[in-house]
């Protein structure tokens, strides 16, 4: 659905967004995810249409959104960030003038702005002051009026910022249900958010792609991925640190806390490390050990998220 | 078809944003009041020495100056706004091209102060009662107002394009409307007729939207005073949408 090659843009002497490429289809939800600054916006006004890239092409639904931006832009749903809106309208005016805008009129057109109030729970706030409105309801009507034309592509930049962890909720949701049948592109810098709406992930610094997978891959680079943490208590002949250091794989042990007869911490295992946790479970059994924690780690996306552009801020700042 | 569509929606929804803002309803009243007290106060309407039974001098006098003024406070949101809340976004993101935008909002513009002179449209029916004014120049003079704020707004227009300051956009609106009124005033006429001779001077004013003004107020509406008009307000819309081109490259 939306497929995106070398895309460059350069602001005078700086490039804001390097050589980026990426696909999404329907069915997607791909996350965005990068420090302040790193390029996301700029990509995802470029993929609108908004900025016009210096390189590279953005195809929509198998249109060129450069050559013929007007039937591009038809097919997205676009939520700005910081969510701007007319502020001098009523909610319901101003999707009114979206939808005709989007090409809705008559009864079409008051089904359309009826279904938006609705997907987006405005319907308390249907006939007031876009001024008088709270963040959180004003970040809605501007994401009512992106799914108003109920479109095939979805682009969301920083849908939930601003809003309390409720609404937090209802609009990740939102995200997961409509994600099933469409493209969707959302950016975001709280990383569960990753974790709870997106199919994939695409980590961009300094304007490049860093990392692109499913959440669970990204995750799987993360140091701590594969750790097993443990809490045992008990009487062990070496104490219980030692028992574990000794067991085959392990290569390091962290400790959180350790008393005599007492013992959690986490287990990181080398490079051929292999059943870990299985390891700990037959020790414990064989010496009688009280096993109160077992778990092994799947690695954290915020690890990752801070390894990769934290290395290369610093490559970036040495070079 | 779909380009009046989109300038007629983009049109509806910026005039009703002018008179929301109350802005249209102040721009009204305030060119009423002051071009009739104008016209009561100083241009001796009841002057019975005066020679002639027409609005030429003692009512469309005063439009050029009002409008220098007031039709950059009309246009003075019209971008400047959507930059300063981000709305532009927005718009630039529907499946609406870019001109459809600025076209519907110059006529909203234009729509405010269009309302504005035919409120003044009283004084006509004064002056026909109490004697028997020449109709040419009347219509004349309602044309030449009606040109000459569009050309003021047509500047604004591109002008607020420039700036995401609603008060820098008025500021260097007026100036700019100012300056070209200014270089059709005799005086300053004068002065280039002796610094650069005549034909410059003649030359210089001709950029100047008064000396249209005058000439099409005297009920002279020829092609080269609507040419001149027209291609005034083409070229600063056209200004504006490479201003708005050039801000996101």
């Amino acid at each position: 659905m939306i497929e995106v090659r070398n895309l460059s843009k350069r602001f005078g002497s700086k490039l804001a967004v390097d050589d980026v490429s990426f696909k999404v289809g329907r069915g997607e939800v791909l996350g965005f995810l990068g420090p302040n600054g790193a390029g996301k916006s700029t990509t995802m006004r470029m993929v609108t249409g908004y900025l016009p890239p210096s390189a590279g092409s953005v195809t929509i639904d198998g249109v060129d959104a450069v050559a013929r931006p007007i039937a591009a832009k038809g097919k997205i749903g676009y939520l700005p960030e910081s969510a701007p809106l007319y502020a001098d309208m009523s909610v319901a005016a101003f999707l009114h003038f979206i939808a005709e805008l989007r090409g809705y009129s008559g009864a079409g057109k008051a089904a359309a702005v009826d279904r938006a109030l609705d997907t987006c729970f405005l319907e308390p706030v249907r006939n007031q002051s876009i001024d008088t409105l709270s963040k959180g309801y004003r970040h809605r009507t501007c994401l009512a009026q992106s799914v108003l034309h109920d479109p095939d592509i979805l682009i969301l930049d920083e849908p939930t910022d601003g809003l309390d962890p409720n609404q937090k909720q209802e609009v990740r949701n939102l995200i997961r249900r409509m994600g099933e049948e469409k493209a969707i592109i959302f950016s975001t810098h709280i990383l569960e958010e990753v974790e709870a709406a997106c199919t994939r992930a695409i980590i961009i610094d300094q304007g490049r792609v860093v990392a692109d997978g499913s959440p669970d891959e990204l995750k799987s680079k993360s140091k701590s991925a594969g750790a097993v943490t443990v809490r045992v208590s008990g009487q062990a002949g070496a104490g219980i640190r030692a028992a574990l250091e000794g067991l085959p794989g392990v290569a390091e042990v962290r400790e959180f806390k350790a008393g005599e007869l007492s013992f959690s911490g986490q287990l990181v295992p080398g490079k051929a490390g292999g059943a870990l946790a299985e390891a700990v479970f037959n020790l414990c059994k064989n010496k009688g050990l009280m096993l109160e924690e077992l778990r092994v780690e799947e690695g954290r996306l915020d690890e990752v998220f801070r390894e990769i552009t934290v290395a290369d801020t610093k490559l970036a700042a040495a070079g | 078809m779909s380009a009046l569509r989109n300038i007629w929606i983009v049109f509806k929804r910026e005039l009703k944003a002018q008179f929301n803002s109350m802005l249209a309803y102040v721009f009204v009243v305030i060119f009423v009041v002051l071009s009739m007290a104008l016209t009561f106060w100083f241009r001796n309407f009841f002057d019975p020495n005066a020679q002639d039974a027409s609005l030429e001098f003692s009512y469309f006098m005063w439009p050029a100056w009002l409008l220098m003024f007031l039709a950059p406070a009309v246009g003075m949101r019209l971008w400047s706004e959507e930059h300063r809340t981000g709305t532009i976004e927005l718009l630039l993101t529907m499946p609406v091209a870019t001109w459809h935008a600025i076209v519907g909002k110059f006529l909203a513009g234009l729509a405010v102060i269009t309302i504005a002179v035919a409120a003044s449209f009283p004084i006509v029916i004064t002056v026909a009662y109490l004697g028997d004014p020449d109709n040419g120049t009347v219509w004349g003079g309602y044309l030449a107002t009606f040109f000459y704020g569009a050309a003021c707004l047509a500047i604004t227009c591109a002008v607020s394009a420039l700036t995401r300051s609603v008060v820098a956009c008025l500021i260097i609106s007026v100036t700019i409307c100012f300056v070209l009124l200014l270089i059709a005033v005799p005086p300053v006429q004068d002065y280039f007729s002796d610094v650069l001779g005549g034909g410059a001077s003649e030359a210089i004013s001709s950029f100047s939207m008064f000396s249209h003004y005058n000439e099409m107020k005297r009920g002279v509406v020829s092609l080269p005073n609507l040419v001149f008009y027209l291609s005034m307000v083409g070229f600063c819309l056209f200004a504006t949408s490479v201003v708005i081109k050039s801000k996101r490259a």
